[in-house]
């Protein structure tokens, strides 16, 4: 069965409004508890935010997924930067090159069920999240 | 530009977020807010994000800034109206905004900042604070 997609474009810092609101509407779709709408929504602005600081902007792809009777949102961002050298350091609390708080990543990956990341030096980085209903 | 309005209340400033905030516009609030604090000798800050949906480490770190700047500048900071959602995400997050005073609602939280003007009125008294 094919599932619904869509993909938005993350490339200034409305875009990151914007995403909140795709990944809100997407999560009242499937009846998501507000606790796991919230969660799900503040991910997507930490990763959003990623994608647009370090990224050089990239995309957002949108689903809906099923696992046997589950089903869940599933949000891809994609991005054409610089890639990041040390994944395992990028996803301690604390870490930042930015100058912010370093909760971007590892905060986004306690705020979901699963989540995956793929980053090549000069190629870029993908981060899939995904929350279960 | 697009800004969230102040409002000044005797010696307090009030501050209600209404929009889903975009980046610039917290940065802007943080610098209004620190200037009208110094501009009218302000003795607290209130800021009311009962409609607030979601926080993320940008506005959590945002908030946290004017509480320490305010300090400084002398004035108390006060959080109120926090969804329960939004609170339960945002300890997640990592952020627990211990440096923030906060209170359930706006009610509660001008008590708070009137107790805490009253004491520090006192306290300059009790030093001999003279004009």
């Amino acid at each position: 069965m094919a599932s619904r997609s869509e993909v938005h474009p993350i490339a200034g810092a409305a875009d990151v409004v914007k995403v909140r609101q795709v990944a809100r509407s997407w999560a009242l779709e499937l009846k998501l508890s507000l606790v796991d709408q919230t969660k799900l929504v503040t991910a997507a602005s930490e990763l959003a935010r990623n994608t647009l600081d370090h990224g050089h902007g990239g995309t957002m792809r949108v689903e809906q997924v099923e696992n046997g009777l589950r089903r869940g949102i599933k949000l891809t961002f994609e991005d054409k930067g610089p890639g990041i050298p040390d994944i395992a350091m990028a996803l301690r609390d604390g870490y930042t090159t930015s100058g912010g708080l370093g909760l971007g990543l590892s905060g986004s990956r306690r705020l979901v069920n699963e989540f995956d990341i793929k980053s090549e030096v000069g190629r870029g980085t993908i981060v899939a999240i995904t929350r279960w209903k | 530009m697009e800004r969230i309005p102040i409002l000044k209340l005797g010696d307090f400033l009030l501050v209600t977020i209404q929009v889903d905030m975009h980046d610039q516009l917290a940065i802007t609030l943080q610098d209004d807010l620190t200037t009208q604090i110094a501009k009218h000798a302000s003795r607290g800050v209130l800021i009311d994000i009962s409609s607030l949906e979601i926080v993320d480490s940008f506005i959590g770190r945002m908030l946290a800034n004017i509480a320490a700047m305010s300090k400084v500048l002398d004035a108390q900071t006060v959080l109120t109206g926090m969804q329960p959602a939004v609170a339960i995400t945002l300890v997640e997050l990592g952020m627990s905004l211990s440096g923030i005073k906060t209170a359930l609602n706006v009610e509660r939280g001008m008590e708070i900042l009137r107790q805490f003007s009253d004491q520090s009125y006192e306290l300059q008294d009790a030093n001999g604070f003279q004009e």
